[in-house]
């Protein structure tokens, strides 16, 4: 099994993209066979995933491995250049799993109008883009496979979306794009200033341009990024593309989506350009702590439960940039395992409200209630997935923001102490306010008395076999990550470290 | 110096066989609610000997660990790394035995055991019987979880985990709303507190690199911690203590609490959890006393508290709210004593009140089981139908009120003659204050128990049908507890009770006999106490005026009293609604207006300033209508056909023409 070392990961990422070539000889009709395509390679490449991360080396995570550099475009020096480390394993292998319990999800229910094969085979090329952004070490590489990812997703929306799906894909796509061409000139710039596109030989060569160059570049970066994450204000795409989504589109816009711009930050910007990341990170620090305060506010405001969970990624990705933005160990490693949470509990929560959906035929929370009453089970598994998300200890929500808030105590070197610490303390209401809206969530949807409009019942039975097998695994993650946090941090810190090398630590 | 007294208690520093497992000791409820969780609905209603059994050996070995301790065996410390950054942070998961881990295990095994077997009769045909014995078990766990971590951040994590059971028992009931808002307050209330605990251990570990209890404590003796640093940090861990303790001004979550089941009141707000925060002062005592103006704050948060609350009870009508703000002063006891640097009495009394108090509140559960209210109005002559609940019920108040020679006259006998000698030999301003205040709420406490046993056994039934003693399951509990009341005091008799040896502080001089301390103070706080429950029998029985001097001579403390000092309505009003409603829609509305506003505003302008750019590039497409009227009717209809006629070939001409720029820009430089 030597190959897997070298071409592993390429297998993992390509392996969809196969399953999308196969489903165009699959007949549109045929529902069965398409699901079962989606399924065998969503779950094969789960399995190149698993065995690559057996082989990985756990005593170096620092360093990357399992590279591949061939020549790709040789005439704008872009190589085939991916590999992986510490930082991007955990997300590599989330992406992979979120995937494959998207496809199980399909086969219980596939959303309004149909159209399994192109759902599925959506679906798949997703997969390919999400986990191709996080292996690749070529920024040309990166940007296509990060571009990859917008097109599926549109049409996600807008086909399979809900009443205002065009207007939410259209904003999804353009706001993104408009991100990314930022991001774009950023690249050109690192290659005009450093001559490569070459990830890791741009880290190596230090010194890109002047100071003002170099903070343009990372502007750049940081707009491409941003908007990604999203990070308040440019966030306001995801709450319409959350709301409008189709269930497995929300499911793997909040589990793994939105980590490629937190990883953007931490894979490129950070390691290449240090010292605008100092010059930036008090910027990115405040803006992530009006996230945090104000996705929470929004929370309560919040009619929509699904639109409610919306905000409450902002808030949660709030504590991941305020990890980030305190260019320490402790917060970078607590921002890498807010992201892991999030991608968990968030997709959790997402997979609940369409499967509220499907029951109730409404997201309202006004109009639900009792929900423990007549599905014991789905309520006891959606307060479960509210206090993972409040960061109870324990379970995964808590270690990230735990980690971003110490490390906002005591920030990085050149960075104002007493700004972070205020920054903290901005945080700390933030989880109060988060275990509020939270809270009475539950208490709405899952607590109280049955209204009178589903007194009868009808329609609403308990966790069904096939969703217990798309949410289990993501019900035992969120306990395992929060009794055994090593499990995330033992992978991350290695290549915490060595990225906070660039920063003279 | 818990470091010196591992050290100094054992010559050999031989652990006991027991000791050293006792980890086991809060695994074993953990796996106890794991299997009622998954299988206990198919146990047919057996679910609870699961409970009983894991907490019952609990019970054991923790009464075997501690008879090692006091025979001499050394304290433990155990642990092993939960994870490590590189070198800025280690984590560690351990155990950390000692005597006052001791004392809290053979407090929260007992009392949870109890809970335990009396909730198999008081709970029995709960709708939700399993799911009540998993989160009991839950709790028990996190509970001695919390007690034996070494380290705070471990702590803190058994810490959340109690609350949360907390959230879920109060809430048990959950079909009213009036219940689940209780827990909710419960969970909100004390997390407030928690952020500061946890910032606390923040400053803490960014001061000394670790999160360890016995290392804070020595670098804190040692000097090395100290100045500014040790007081923010002592006073911020203080913040979780007040918080958990339900002490001024988070305490208003307690009273509500008792919407949940009254076991659970027993067990989680009065005997264990609620104590957590008396418990984290006691196992940080040696920061706290290194901390400068630390233990003052302490002491004045824990007077004013004691006071507030005592009065409180006194006007209630819920037999459970009196027990409940009766517990905040308590609390407030044991907190005033290590304000005053009374540690061994301080944690003296968290003892002995542990058992008094659950049985005082069990006893009121058995009067809730029989009357089906918890109003006091809706009780009166039990004594006749209720013999049992009678005696032991009585036993408790009388524990509680501090009459020689039951439990509660010996701990809170100590604290206040700990209050009077820092108070006449330092001339402590903080003790003079803790003295009086200790000295008043004695006489209140006797006074409201007097007023709630009058209004409960005395006097008519006042409820409806006949009022039944309850079965065994929840009487022989209540006995037990009663035996516990009478003699656990006797644990701590002045001079010569083995208490002090085994909690026994370096520093702390044992006293020898004194005649004020042993004769006079004690002779005057029982003559209060007597003194008080004579005017109760006076006000409340002979003259039937029940509270009617207060509401009408003092009308406007009467009401002051009945509005819970207005604190309730000023948070609500002043902070959770305004958050809840008008903040959060203002903030959704700059969403949806100001933040969307400008991105759909850009939107527009991009579209005809495209149509612009477009129209001089290429005419032809302009003339395409479409583009104008969709661009005119706005972003929302019309941007997915725009999308589909030419505005991605718009995108794309910008990409173009904005990376042809930056080339020329980077190129040439």
């Amino acid at each position: 099994m030597e190959w897997l070392d070298t071409w592993g990961l390429s297998l993992a990422v390509f392996l969809p993209m196969v399953g999308v070539v196969v489903l165009l000889f699959v007949p549109g009709s045929m529902d069965g066979v398409a699901k079962a395509v989606g399924l065998l390679f969503t779950g094969a490449a789960l399995l190149v995933g698993v065995a690559v991360g057996l082989r990985f080396d756990y005593g170096s995570a620092g360093a990357i491995k399992l590279e591949v550099n061939e020549r790709w475009i040789p005439q704008i020096d872009a190589r085939y250049h991916v590999g992986i480390d510490g930082i991007a394993l955990p997300l590599f292998e989330l992406s992979l799993l979120v995937s494959f319990l998207c496809i199980v999800y399909l086969l219980w229910h596939v959303p309004s109008p149909g159209k399994t094969k192109a759902l599925i085979a959506l679906t798949l090329l997703l997969e390919t883009g999400m986990t191709g952004t996080f292996i690749a070490l070529d920024l040309i590489l990166f940007f296509i496979f990060w571009e990859v990812v917008l097109v599926p997703m549109y049409f996600m929306i807008g086909i399979w979306g809900g009443p205002r799906r065009e207007y939410a894909a259209v904003k999804f796509f353009l706001y993104t794009l408009f991100g990314s061409i930022f991001m774009l000139l950023g690249f050109l710039a690192l290659y005009f200033q450093g001559n490569t596109f070459d990830m890791i030989a741009l880290r190596e060569q230090g010194n890109l341009g002047s100071t003002l160059v170099q903070n343009l570049t990372f502007a750049g970066l940081f707009l491409g990024f941003a908007i990604k994450v999203p990070m308040w204000p440019f966030h306001t795409w995801l709450p319409d593309a959350h709301t409008e989504a189709p269930t497995i589109g929300s499911v793997l816009l909040a589990a793994v989506m939105l980590k490629m711009g937190t990883y953007g930050f931490i894979r490129i910007a950070y390691p290449i350009l240090p010292d605008a990341a100092v010059y930036f990170a008090p910027v990115i620090g405040i803006l992530a702590v009006i996230a945090i305060i104000y996705g929470a506010l929004c929370c309560f405001a919040q009619s929509d439960l699904k639109r409610l969970i919306a905000f409450s990624s902002v808030g949660h990705m709030g504590f991941v940039m305020l990890g980030i933005a305190t260019v320490s160990d402790r917060g970078i490693n607590g921002a890498i395992f807010g992201m892991v949470a999030h991608g968990l509990i968030t997709g959790m929560l997402f997979f609940l409200a369409g499967s509220i959906h499907e029951r109730f035929h409404t997201r309202e929370i006004s109009s639900l209630g009792g929900v423990l009453q007549q599905m014991p089970r789905f309520g006891s598994v959606l307060v479960y997935a509210g206090i993972a998300s409040l960061g109870l200890p324990g379970l995964a929500g808590f270690w990230g923001e735990m980690l971003a808030l110490l490390g906002s105590y005591q920030p990085g070197a050149g960075l104002d102490e007493g700004l972070f610490r205020i920054l903290m303390v901005g945080g700390g209401i933030g989880t109060v306010l988060t275990a509020g809206y939270l809270l009475w969530t539950i208490q709405r949807v899952a607590m109280g008395a049955v209204p009178e409009k589903f007194a009868d019942g009808r329609g609403l039975f308990d966790v069904h076999p096939l969703e217990w097998t798309a949410w289990a695994p993501l019900l035992a993650l969120i306990l395992a990550a929060g009794i055994y946090p090593r499990m995330v941090l033992g992978v991350t810190d290695g290549a915490v470290q060595n990225l906070l090398k660039s920063f003279g630590g | 110096m818990i470091f010196a007294l591992a050290e100094e208690a054992t010559p050999g520093t031989v652990a006991g066989f027991a000791t050293e497992y006792m980890w086991a000791v809060p695994l074993l409820p953990f796996l106890a609610a794991v299997i009622i969780g998954f299988f206990g609905r198919k146990m047919g209603g057996k679910e609870h000997y699961v409970g009983i059994f894991a907490v019952g050996a609990g019970l054991v070995m923790s009464l075997i660990a501690f008879a090692q301790l006091a025979g001499g065996n050394a304290a433990v410390e155990a642990s092993y790394t939960w994870f490590r950054l590189d070198d800025s942070l280690e984590l560690e998961f351990g155990m950390n035995y000692d005597f006052l881990t001791g004392v809290m295990f053979v407090v929260v095994t007992t009392i949870s055991l109890l809970v335990h077997i009396y909730s198999t009769g008081y709970m029995h045909g709960d709708k939700r019987y399993t799911w009540f014995y998993a989160a009991l078990s839950l709790f028990t766990g996190s509970m001695l979880f919390l007690v034996i971590a070494n380290n705070l951040m471990q702590m803190f994590v058994g810490w959340e985990l109690v609350g949360v059971c907390s959230y879920f028992l109060i809430g048990h009931y959950w079909e009213e709303s009036p219940n689940s808002s209780a827990a909710i307050k419960a969970f909100i209330t004390t997390r407030i507190g928690d952020v500061g605990f946890l910032f606390g251990i923040f400053v803490l570990f960014v001061a000394t690199g670790t999160f360890d209890i016995i290392e804070i404590n020595h670098l804190a003796e040692e000097g090395e911690l100290g100045g500014s640093i040790a007081t923010i940090g002592a006073l911020l861990l203080f913040c979780g203590a007040v918080g958990k303790s339900a002490q001024v001004p988070l305490h208003v979550w307690l009273p509500d609490a008792m919407a949940g089941p009254t076991p659970v009141s027993a067990l989680i707000h009065a005997a264990t959890m609620v104590v957590a925060g008396v418990y984290l002062v006691a196992r940080m005592f040696i920061l706290f006393e290194h901390a400068g103006a630390a233990l003052n704050v302490v002491a004045i948060v824990a007077s004013i508290t004691m006071l507030i609350a005592a009065a409180l009870a006194l006007v209630q009508d819920d037999i459970k709210r009196v027990l409940a703000y009766s517990t905040v002063s308590q609390l407030a006891y044991m907190m005033a004593a290590l304000g005053v640097g009374a540690y061994t009495a301080g944690v003296f009394h968290l003892f002995t009140h542990a058992f008094f108090k659950a049985l005082l509140f069990l006893g009121a559960g058995s009067l809730i089981h029989a009357v089906h209210s918890n109003n006091m109005s809706d009780m009166g002559g039990l004594r006749k139908y209720m013999p049992h609940t009678f005696k032991t019920f009585i036993i408790g108040s009388l524990a509680l009120a501090g009459i020689f020679p039951l439990a509660g006259f010996f701990s809170k006998d100590e604290i206040v003659g700990e209050a009077f000698r820092a108070a006449s030999e330092e001339t402590q301003i903080t003790a003079i204050i803790v003295f009086a205040s200790a000295i008043i709420t004695a006489f209140l406490t006797a006074l409201y128990m007097t007023r709630a046993c009058i209004k409960t056994f005395f006097g008519e039934y006042r409820g409806h049908g006949t009022p039944h003693e309850s079965p065994p399951s929840m009487v022989v509990p209540l006995w037990i507890l009663a035996g516990a009341s009478l003699s656990v005091g006797l644990l701590g008799l002045p001079v010569v009770g083995p208490f002090a040896d085994w909690i026994n502080v370096p520093g702390e001089t044992r006293h020898g006999f004194d005649t004020l301390y042993n004769i006079v103070l004690p002779l005057a706080s029982v003559g209060i106490a007597v003194a008080a429950i004579w005017l109760g029998w006076v006000l409340f029985y002979k003259e039937r005026r029940q509270v009617d001097i207060l509401s009408t001579r003092f009308a406007w403390v009467y009401r002051l009293l009945e509005n819970k000092y207005y604190l309730d309505d000023i948070y609500m009003g002043g902070i959770v609604r305004p958050v809840q409603y008008p903040l959060a829609a203002f903030a959704y509305w700059t969403n949806q207006h100001i933040l969307d506003g400008i991105v759909n505003g850009t939107a527009h302008a991009t579209v005809g300033a495209g149509q612009g750019v477009y129209g001089v590039i290429d005419q032809q497409v302009v003339d395409a209508g479409v583009n104008g009227a969709a661009g005119l009717t706005g972003f929302s209809g019309g941007l997915l056909r725009y999308i589909q006629t030419g505005n991605v070939q718009r995108y794309a001409a910008f990409l173009f023409i904005a990376i042809a720029a930056f080339v020329a820009l980077f190129g040439l430089t």
